[in-house]
């Protein structure tokens, strides 16, 4: 694959902004999914900043890539990707959870640009994905299908059934990729409810499967290039990640899926990320 | 010829010629299609026809996910999985995303064949209802079921029309054509107004004759469009004639029975009497068995309005 050193470089760089805006969005809110926002930002980087095909002026644009965030409660993620992008302002990433903005707690169609599916509800955004590829096919459009799904979101039930019928209808065009930071809301997802063997289950319902580090973007890069170049079937990516990556406090726990900061927190965590006094404090003054 | 027909049976030949023009309409079933009668559509169009098992949650998904692609989508499946079944995934995949799907719930209500209560779609309208975005209609015959459906092609949103499995008599006007938000009246009246739609509008205009023979001259009121609802007939009828009657191939809990009271209640207070299935589950059992079992004959709906009347 042909990406250098210096891409690389600036993707990282692209995904450290994007984490501290999270941070920052979370402190100014008052909290909310923290976990499993910074558990998906590499992923959300390499997806939106390298792989999928979109007009950053027109978000409607017909022969856009699409991407669905069906664990939606990693929003702030996905507000964070599209203030860089330029879907929306850096001011407008302030207005997270405000009751008639358009930073819902989940992702919303409609009420915030770039927004392909409302979800929130798990288990829903693969089937959408789905319908997508299928209207790709039908259409003869050559855009590609990504879905991002959660490991707790494996529990549910429409997952497999989204699984066999993608796998039936033969969707080369759509890859999915799992966060799998092996926490849900309550516990480990082994305790919750065991996924293992995850790469088996999804190879036994006929999808092509990768695993890698899903904090590593040239691994993210390559498996998502090695989706494109399988013809028959969807793929899987199994991206082994952390919850709460990068929060001191909380990584790799299930107490980081929803967090309210404390001050101290906020200070640790922005300055693990980069940030300077004069940056931290400013967040801090915005704290409604 | 239509008239006379079951609405399920004339379905599959009206997305054929309605596809044949369109080709933005494609059809999505969940095993279903031989009994829903919309199988042919895939010798037709292979391509257009998307099978997705017995899955309802997954379909519904799919259908909102083809319809951003601008796709015009038909699920159908039996009604009470399209609602009952994949609630959270109409509400959070159509109506939420305001998602441009079609959903067809077929063998609605109580006439489902001899499958019992597990089968019976009897809180489909309130579910359905209660869902910002979300149009609710039922044809009172296979003529409105053409109309509707050509509707539906054209309007832009969630929308689940409540299709009868079995064939129904027509009792609309030669010149009627189906418009949203607005009833037809197919039989004047001055004592009081009884409000049908679906499959129960052969009953209840063979109560209004029984009434007449009564010497009590029913308005009868076909509500094809149960949301939106026609507020101005509900309104009209409760001044010109008082007492209001609902007739509801449902539970009378969140029916047309209710949406017709609510509008009742705030814009013109008359007594309401709701005739439906009194909150209980179905049962297993003809046509002519469960009439009679759930008090929905013609006859059972007279005997009760004279009650009512007796009463007010």
């Amino acid at each position: 694959m042909s990406i250098s050193n210096n891409q690389i470089l600036e993707l990282e760089k692209i995904a450290q902004r994007i984490k501290i805006k999270i941070i920052k969005m979370l402190t100014v809110s008052g909290g909310g999914h923290a976990g499993g926002s910074m558990s998906a930002v590499e992923i959300l980087t390499s997806l939106y900043f390298h792989e999928m095909k979109f007009n950053p002026k027109n978000h409607l644009d017909e022969n856009r890539d699409r991407f669905i965030l069906s664990k939606g409660h990693a929003s702030p993620a996905l507000y964070a990707v599209f203030s860089e992008i330029g879907f929306l302002t850096e001011d407008s990433l302030w207005t997270l959870h405000e009751i008639d903005g358009p930073l819902q707690m989940h992702p919303e169609r409609g009420l915030c640009p770039g927004v392909e599916m409302s979800t929130g509800a798990l288990g829903q955004g693969l089937s959408a994905g789905i319908g997508m590829a299928l209207g790709a096919r039908i259409r003869g459009k050559d855009f590609r299908v990504y879905v991002l799904i959660g490991d707790g979101e494996m529990d549910e039930g429409q997952i497999w059934e989204a699984a066999m019928s993608a796998s039936k209808f033969k969707l080369d065009n759509l890859t999915t990729i799992i966060d799998y930071n092996k926490f849900s809301l309550t516990s480990s997802t082994t305790e919750t409810m065991p996924l293992e063997p995850l790469a088996d289950k999804w190879k036994s319902f006929g999808w092509n499967v990768l695993e890698i580090n899903g904090h590593k973007i040239p691994e993210i890069l390559e498996a998502l290039q090695q989706a494109k170049e399988v013809k028959g079937k969807p793929t899987i990516i199994i991206a082994n990640t952390f919850k709460g990556h990068n929060i001191p406090s909380f990584e790799n726990t299930a107490a980081s899926h929803s967090v309210s900061f404390t001050l101290d927190q906020v200070r640790e965590t922005l300055k693990g990320l980069g940030c300077d006094e004069t940056e931290i404090n400013t967040t801090i003054t915005k704290m409604k | 010829m239509l008239n006379g027909m079951a609405p399920r049976d004339v379905i599959g030949n009206i997305f054929i010629d309605m596809a044949k023009k369109n080709p933005d309409i494609v059809l999505v079933d969940a095993d279903f299609g031989t009994a829903s009668k919309i199988f042919d559509f895939k010798k037709h169009f292979p391509d257009r026809f998307i099978q997705v098992g017995i899955a309802e949650q997954n379909m519904m998904g799919i259908a909102a996910g083809l319809s951003t692609v601008g796709l015009i989508p038909f699920v159908s499946t039996v009604a009470v999985f399209c609602s009952r079944r994949a609630c959270d995934q109409v509400t959070i995949s159509i109506a939420l995303s305001h998602t441009n799907v079609k959903i067809l719930g077929v063998y609605a209500g109580l006439f489902v064949g001899k499958n019992g209560a597990s089968h019976q779609s009897l809180e489909d309208i309130s579910i359905m209802r209660a869902l910002p975005n979300m149009v609710v209609l039922q044809p009172a015959d296979a003529i409105e079921t053409e109309q509707m459906l050509h509707f539906a092609a054209e309007y832009i949103g969630p929308m689940y029309i409540r299709i009868g499995r079995d064939p129904i008599k027509s009792y609309l006007p030669p010149d009627y054509k189906f418009q949203l938000g607005k009833s037809v009246t197919i039989k004047e009246g001055k004592d009081l107004t009884i409000f049908t739609y679906g499959d129960l509008v052969e009953e209840t205009m063979k109560a209004a004759g029984l009434l007449s023979e009564d010497g009590i001259e029913a308005r009868v009121i076909n509500m094809s469009s149960i949301k939106p609802i026609d507020e101005e007939a509900i309104v009209k009828a409760a001044k010109e004639t008082g007492t209001i009657v609902t007739i509801d191939n449902h539970n009378i809990y969140g029916g047309l029975g209710s949406a017709v009271a609510e509008v009742v209640t705030e814009k013109y207070p008359v007594k309401v009497k709701r005739i439906g299935v009194k909150d209980v589950f179905g049962k297993t059992g003809s046509n002519d068995e469960m009439k009679k079992y759930f008090g929905l004959r013609a006859i059972d709906m007279r005997n009760d309005i004279l009650t009512f009347l007796k009463k007010s």
